[in-house]
Formats: C-alpha cells, structure tokens, sequence
C-alpha cells in the first residue's frame, strides 16, 4: 500500500499497522514529549499513547491500533 | 452521539472471554453486540498476524457474524457511561449502546516499571513488542534482549526468535529454584507442563538468566545497550531493542466507573461471573490474572448466566481449579525489591506528563502527586504510571473518571 510518511512516499504491506509501518521506515520518534523526548511505541496494544501520530490530518491517532489504508498520509512530530 | 443502538447482551472485549460470551446468546437468539478497541479480534492472546484471517479468533468472529441478532463493533472504544448506556467512540462516529446486561471482557496489559532510560525508543514492553511484530515490525537480524518476569517472556522470545531476531538473552527476575518448584507441581496439569519443558527446549540456545534484571538502558535518542544485574554481577549488553515486561495487570477502568467493588486490582465477581453492581458481568484476566483457560470458561459462563441459563458445574469446578494454579503461578513471579528502586530522582515515571520519580516520591498519595506533578493525567489516563506507582509506592490509584479513554471534544459534546 502506498502512504506517506512525513511527506515521503513509501510502500508497505496490507495489514500492516501504521506503529509498524512508522518503524519500518526508520523516523527518529513518533511524538515529543512534553519536555521534548522523542518517544516510540511501548505497549503495543493502545494502552500507553505513546506511539501517537496524526493520520489523515487528524491528530493523536495510536499508531498501533490502526492498520494502513492505501493513500494514507502519515505526519510524526 | 450521531447513532444510539440497543441489545440486550452488550460485550466489551473480543478477546477469547468476549468472544465465548457471545457464543451462548447469540446462538439462543438474543440480541448481542460486541465491542473492541481492536481492529481485529482475538484480544492480545489471539492477536492475528497481519495478513492472517483465518485464524481462531476470525473463524469465531465469522460464525457469530452469521447470526442476524450479532453486531460487531471493531476499532470502538467506550469513553463513558450515561446509566444503562455505552458511550463509545467508533470509526464511523459516535455511538450510544443501550444494554439490558453487560459483560466487561477488557482483559489485561503488561505491568510497566521505570528504570533509568525506559523512555528511550526501541525500548519496549515484552507483549508489546511481540504485538508490534505481529503488526508488520521486522526484527530479522536484530539483537533483542527479552526482560522481566512471567511466563510470556519465553513465548515471546521464541515467538522473536520464529522472525529471525538475535535474542541475545532472556532475564527473568524471579529466583529459577521458584520457577522449577511451580513447574514440578504442574504434574496434575499435563498440558502446561508440556508448555512449559517445549519452550525451554526451543530456547536451549538462547542464554536464559534468572534472578535478574535491567538495571538501566543506554543510548541516545535510540536505544543502544542494557545494563543487566545478573545474580551478583552487573553486565552491559549491546541491543537494538529491548522488550521488558512485568506480568500483566487486570484491566479494571470500566469497571469501576460502572461501580463495580475492586479488590487487589481485580474485579469482584461471584462464580456466575456476577459482579457487584446488578446486570453487570465479568470474565477473564479483568477478575484476576488466571490465563487463556480460565478466560474462556468465564467468558462461557458469564454468557450463560446473563441470559439466565443454567451453568455446568463442570464448568465452574473446572475454572476453580485453573484459577488456584494462576494463583500459585501469579505468586512465583512475585516481583523483587530491588525493582522499586531502579528509577532514580530524573528518571521519569508518568511517561505523558514527563512526571519524575524524584518529583512524585514527594508526595504521599496518587491523588496529592496528580495535583502537583499531573502524573496520570495525561492522553493514558494513568494506565502506565498508576499501575507502576502501585508498586513503586504502595499507592492505590485514583478512582476511574470519565472519560476513562480521551476523545475528541465534539463526542463528550454529544455533538458529531
């Protein structure tokens, strides 16, 4: 499926989630924290909130939970 | 709320107790509608792999969904409660669920412990990791420590080890003599023992260690190495990803805004799965931390009961018996002392609000810290940090407000 990441075009696998997706195409934090960390996914299953994105625009999406759809665009901070 | 539905049997959770719930009523006709914060069903245990459909959990999913009085609601998740009524936030919109009876089936999720440099990315919960892998994360090639306690540390190496990943060691923090002791008295459960001596035997290549644990992770802006305490000596490991996981903690956020009566972190239920709070059900890892068995048995029950049909005593002698091993088990990987003290003063503990150890060890309660430092106050709504601080302090946490998961403020609205 074709998305993009932080405006890069990029193919990934049906199924895949977007955490993965992310991880796949090396980005140095999903979010900041609020002291300015740079985060990745912890928990894996939409506990933690700490693999937020915005996806289509929309912001603090959990990455985690939500599988690619084609087009998708995709922005970490 | 832009749609209001009603059933009589509501299910929150489609893991193996949500899904065994539904079987009964759904078959018998009534009225059931099953709801998950996952895309996918299955809940953690059953978690498919990507690309996978026909797997348990789908095949369950599929014969419910040929019944006319079954509706799924994948990818929802509820924020709040309005008396008998769901409120849920879905894909599609906002959806109010009327129950007649409700079964929380919200299973569980890893215990996560501070430790200096947790925070650091490619540092993982055990679980979790093996979630995001399932999710399409390769790991083939990378070295991969595996930390913490409890039995899912081994399924989640080998798991690791299926996908090509170098898992460069496993750390168990709990003394092996207890561990064996547990497993020998296992001979009345066949079958786990078969689990437990398959595992080890798959894994006899990878270096297991017990009575240990990560003392600190190091890097910069990425994971680079762990420092491991093993027995008496301290050992530094170069990795690139670190999955440390502290056994699991029931999920009990639902439950207690409904009213349900919480003991030790669990749900109080009677053996029909009867909570305190009246057509209120649950089953499974939110009543107490006792695996995939007694989940299913649960969730079977609790299905029954709420549509007031009678149970099998077999049923329920069966899951008492699965239930004092979980017990058994539950204690020998009981956590160390030593854990309590591995974060030091800025080592931060509530990850949302970058709330430190140092900051909230000033106070002597959860609520006064929430005041003062936002601990738990953040997009997770304590989920990491109030259960971290329950063992870190003895602090029990605030009681569940809503909304018990954050949603956009159109929905609390009631606008959409």
């Amino acid at each position: 499926m074709k998305l993009l990441i932080d405006n890069e075009e990029f193919n990934v696998p049906a199924g895949t989630t977007v955490a993965a997706a992310v991880m796949l195409v090396d980005r140095p934090s999903f979010r900041r924290s609020v002291s300015g960390e740079p985060r990745f996914p912890l928990c894996g299953m939409g506990i933690c909130f700490e693999c937020r994105v915005t996806i289509d625009r929309v912001a603090h999406q959990r990455s985690c939970q939500i599988e690619v759809r084609e087009g998708m665009v995709i922005e970490t901070e | 709320m832009s749609e209001s539905i009603k059933a009589e049997v509501v299910i929150v959770g489609a893991g193996p107790a949500g899904l065994c719930a539904a079987t009964g009523p759904v078959v018998a006709s009534r009225s059931v509608v099953l709801i998950d914060d996952n895309p996918r069903p299955g809940g953690q245990i059953w978690r498919a792999e990507k690309g996978r459909t026909e797997d348990l959990a789908g095949r369950m999913i599929h014969k419910l969904s040929e019944h006319e009085n079954f509706r799924r609601m994948p990818g929802t998740h509820v924020f709040g409660i309005d008396g008998n009524s769901l409120l849920c936030e879905s894909p599609g919109g906002d959806v109010r669920v009327e129950f007649e009876k409700l079964i929380i089936a919200t299973g569980a999720r890893e215990l996560l412990l501070p430790f200096p440099g947790w925070t650091l990315p490619n540092v993982f919960g055990a679980g979790g990791l093996q979630a995001l892998v399932k999710g399409g994360l390769d790991v083939s090639g990378k070295r991969i420590v595996i930390a913490g306690t409890g039995p899912l540390l081994l399924a989640v190496a080998y798991y690791l080890r299926s996908k090509g990943a170098n898992v460069v060691l496993i750390a168990e923090q709990a003394p092996r003599s207890r561990i064996l002791r547990f497993g020998l008295g296992l001979w009345r459960s066949p079958l786990k023992l078969v689990e437990a001596v398959w595992y080890s035997a798959k894994l006899l290549t990878t270096r297991s260690v017990y009575d240990s644990y990560v003392v600190r992770a190091e890097g910069d802006e990425r994971l680079r190495s762990v420092t491991v305490r093993i027995g008496a000596k301290t050992e530094t490991i170069e990795c690139d990803m670190l999955g440390v996981g502290f056994h699991l903690v029931p999920n009990t956020e639902l439950a207690e805004l409904l009213g349900c009566e919480i003991r030790n972190g669990a749900v109080v239920v009677d053996e029909f799965q009867r909570t305190t709070v009246e057509n209120v059900w649950c089953a499974g890892e939110p009543t107490g931390i006792s695996g995939l068995e007694s989940s299913l048995l649960e969730g079977t029950i609790a299905g029954s009961s709420a549509m007031g049909a009678p149970d099998s005593g077999r049923f329920l002698r069966r899951n008492r018996r699965i239930r004092r091993i979980a017990d058994r088990m539950n204690r020998c990987y009981e956590l160390r002392e030593e854990l309590r003290r591995l974060a030091d003063n800025a080592t931060i503990v509530c990850r949302c609000e970058d709330a430190t150890f140092g900051e909230m060890s000033k106070f002597d309660g959860f609520r006064a810290a929430k005041l003062q430092t936002r601990c738990g106050m953040g997009a997770c709504r304590g989920r990491i940090c109030g259960s971290a601080s329950r063992f870190l302090f003895g602090w029990e946490a605030d009681s569940a407000r809503p909304p018990i998961f954050p949603v956009r403020v159109s929905s609390l609205a009631g606008e959409d």
